[in-house]
């Protein structure tokens, strides 16, 4: 039998190495990864240059794959293989994208998702992704000097559920070991909140290069709580760019310019956008592969002119998300600009005149989103420190429901409810002897379905025959700490059950991932087992660490027999970490899980006694 | 795991009554969010993250319930054994019927004009009222008074609720 270990009453329990962890901030325009140095400062982790961000720009070129500041220069002379902007494209449909033939883009419609042809083929937004997330996953290596342990990667606020699983399944494919999504507004408040000690109620208000964001939180005692969250996830920095590329090619009078042209035009008027933060005026000189010379100069006035109504449409989100939270513009302690785009002075001055105070500049618009999202990767791997106290409590931006009689939407879940949340309803038959439910998950906030986003159809089939409206199905709604939803049936008198983690409409297949990951790896068999193994290695370290704290910890609550299975769990698991059989040490891994699964119940059960007592209430806030 | 078979008040140890202290109420959600939320346990096992989300999401409905005027009286009545909302009795008194009918009308009117003073004074006449079947709401249920009366009293409180809500819809169309 394994000697059980005591450690002294006082003695803290064993401590655990400090575990690599970043956040990734991946952006339409930009993205950046960033991690918690020794002494707990956050920091962005530049390039070898010393750049800390990474141009969202994937180039399949003929000598292989370019990621980031070297595909820059591809975006003009080989724009149908350069993807900028994928971000867009996450768990959309080739009829969700109104804007689509801005882009200069072979599109298929693929299954759930739209595709672009490339030299290297048909690509997924996910596979492009993750090429943007693999590289920075690699630079983080290259610099904490080793595999990386946890990840936490940010999404728009208003990401919906095939926005949301697009991103997770991209990390997947990146080989992130991700812990969380974190919603990136939240992650900012974090990295704000904590950065300045700040208490009360704070708007963050996040235009970004291709999605807008505005979240309502309440900061009480190192609580981040979102009060509301609303925004739009086709509005950003690259609309401001497209409004001066058109006032180009009226200004100057341009035929309509082939897509090695429009990408030229379209980056001077994103270099003029960026000039008019500071100045003035902005030259915008080109020539054009026609010949056509351009000599343009933008003006600030004009600039403000043609996004007038750019600016507006943020507003309509932001009117909404304080009615949701129940405040009036006056009501906020402070507001917190995020996003590249938040530099343009007609933003600062909208949001100034909207909440009646000027916006909180104080800190990086591009950084701190990583930056939070670092601290949150830190915290959740277990490194955070004693007085580092603190927990975000965020909400799902959109109402989810399913398809009832006449096409009409029944809400199952609210808008800006707290996550985590289960949530079920009871619905019934209405035929006579009718032995099988179709279920239509569906999320968004209008009445009729068709205006609503389909997530997933299931049914539910096997109900015994009975009269219209005498069965019982329950469905059950559970959105997860990243947002994302399962949803499972169940009819109450018989107990046939049907389930599923929603995702076939618009997300990927299992065995999509699959083939994506295989082809990732080249083929290469060998690189794919020491893969597993090493996963498998990380898993069984993670397990066994938790498993080690927790005996420490809360040990007194097994019994000498409970004890002795779990030891026994550990020690066989410790044998099969250090031979080559992954299979086996993952089926290791599953045997201690099963076996503390009554320990960790008792341990939450103690957690929360301990939480609610032996100290008064107004001591516990 | 959380005991299930608690109820909301005694999850968060307070008394099983109408009118809460609302600040003891934010304090113990969040010292149990603080223990039971996946991310207090992200770097443990898998059983101990499935207990957590149950137990968060628990945590959340519960704290959503009592704090929401109408949910917390329906909820009270359930502990007594009565359903508020039961469907095969949907009665409301005919004079409140009345009074919201006719508010409905001058909504309607004003929304038309695009009034917004007249929309205001009503969205804050609808909420006085509220309030004052809050704290009729509360004798009742906290002097464990017969149900008939209360049951009356949240089914009104939710119907002001409604017509709050989309008074508001209508401010914010008009502004």
């Amino acid at each position: 039998m394994a000697l059980l270990q005591i450690s002294e009453p006082d003695e803290a329990p064993p401590k655990r190495p400090r575990r690599r962890a970043i956040g990734i901030d991946l952006g339409t325009t930009n993205s950046l990864v960033a991690s918690v140095r020794d002494d707990g400062i956050a920091v962005v982790l530049p390039d070898d240059e010393g750049r800390p961000l990474v141009p969202s720009i994937v180039h399949y070129g003929e000598g292989g794959i370019e990621v980031g500041h070297d595909a820059v220069k591809a975006q003009i002379v080989d724009p149908h293989n350069t993807l900028v902007s994928v971000k867009r494209f996450m768990g959309r449909g080739l009829a969700d994208l109104s804007d689509a033939r801005r882009f200069p883009y072979r599109f298929v419609d693929g299954p759930g998702m739209v595709r672009v042809t490339t030299r290297a083929g048909d690509k997924s937004p996910v596979e492009v992704s993750a090429e943007i997330l693999r590289a920075l996953r690699l630079r983080a290596e290259a610099q904490l000097g080793g595999p990386v342990d946890a990840a936490v990667v940010t999404v728009p606020a208003y990401f919906d559920d095939a926005q949301r699983q697009a991103t997770k399944d991209a990390a997947k494919l990146a080989g992130l070991p991700l812990l969380r999504l974190l919603n990136e507004p939240t992650a900012a408040a974090v990295a704000y909140g904590l950065d300045h000690g700040v208490e009360g109620i704070y708007a963050v208000y996040d235009l970004g290069g291709g999605t807008f964001d505005i979240s309502v939180l309440k900061l009480t005692r190192g609580v981040f709580e979102v009060l509301a969250t609303h925004g739009d996830t086709a509005l950003g920095g690259d609309d401001f760019d497209h409004r001066v590329f058109c006032w180009i090619l009226e200004a100057a009078k341009v035929p309509p310019p082939s897509a090695e042209d429009s990408r030229l035009l379209l980056m001077r008027s994103r270099d003029a956008k960026e000039m008019l933060t500071g100045h003035e005026s902005a030259p915008i000189v080109a020539t054009l592969s026609t010949g056509q010379r351009i000599d343009l100069s933008l003006t600030a006035k004009v600039f403000c002119e043609i996004t007038h109504n750019l600016v507006e449409k943020t507003l309509a989100p932001v009117r909404r998300a304080l009615r949701d939270a129940g405040l009036k513009p006056g009501d906020l302690d402070g507001v917190v600009l995020v996003g590249g785009a938040t530099r343009m002075r007609e933003i600062r001055r909208a949001v100034a005149t909207y909440f009646g105070q000027a916006p909180l500049t104080n800190l990086d618009p591009d950084e701190v989103v990583a930056l939070g999202a670092a601290m949150q990767a830190n915290a959740l791997a277990g490194n955070r420190a004693k007085d580092e106290d603190w927990l975000l409590l965020d909400v799902i931006p959109l109402s989810l429901g399913v398809e009832t009689i006449g096409g009409l939407a029944e809400k199952i879940v609210p808008r800006n409810a707290t996550i985590p949340i289960t949530r079920a309803q009871e619905f019934t038959t209405w035929r006579d002897g009718q032995t099988a439910m179709a279920i239509h998950v569906v999320q968004g906030e209008r009445e009729r379905v068709d205006d609503c986003r389909s997530l997933a159809r299931f049914e539910l089939r096997g109900i015994p025959p009975m009269v219209a409206g005498a069965a019982r199905i329950r469905v059950t709604f559970q959105v997860d700490a990243d947002g994302l939803l399962s949803v499972s049936a169940r009819e109450q008198t018989t107990g046939v059950e049907a389930s599923i983690a929603v995702k076939p409409s618009y997300g990927l297949g299992d065995a999509e991932i699959a083939r994506m990951l295989r082809e990732s790896f080249d083929h290469a068999a060998d690189d794919m087992r020491s893969r597993a193994l090493a996963e498998a290695r990380v898993d069984a370290d993670h397990v066994a660490m938790a498993t080690d704290g927790a005996l420490a910890a809360d040990g007194d609550l097994l019994t000498q027999d409970e004890r002795a299975a779990i030891d026994a769990a550990l020690g066989r698991l410790r044998a099969l970490r250090e031979g080559n059989d992954a299979d086996a040490l993952r089926l290791a891994v599953d045997a201690l899980n099963r076996a503390t699964e009554a320990f960790a119940s008792r341990r939450m059960d103690r957690g929360v006694r301990q939480a609610l007592s032996g100290r008064a209430i107004d001591t516990l806030a | 795991m959380l005991d299930f078979a608690r109820n909301h008040f005694e999850l968060f140890g307070l008394p099983a009554r109408y009118a809460l202290d609302a600040q003891a109420l934010d304090a113990a959600y969040r010292a149990l969010q603080r223990t039971v939320h996946p991310d207090r346990h992200a770097a443990s096992d898998d059983a101990t993250r499935r207990l957590a989300l149950q137990a968060a999401a628990r945590v959340n409905e519960a704290y959503r319930t009592l704090g929401d005027p109408v949910e917390r009286a329906r909820y009270l009545l359930g502990l007594r054994g009565v359903d508020a909302f039961d469907e095969t009795d949907t009665s409301l008194d005919v004079g409140f019927l009345e009074r919201q009918l006719e508010r409905r009308e001058r909504a309607a009117e004003a929304t038309d004009a695009r009034d917004e003073a007249a929309l205001d004074a009503l969205l804050r006449e609808v909420r006085d009222d509220a309030k004052a079947i809050e704290s009729t709401l509360g004798e009742l249920l906290d002097a464990q008074a017969p149900t008939a009366a209360a049951r009356a009293r949240v089914r009104e409180l939710k119907f002001l609720d409604k017509l709050a809500g989309d008074l508001d819809e209508m401010l914010a169309k008009v502004t």
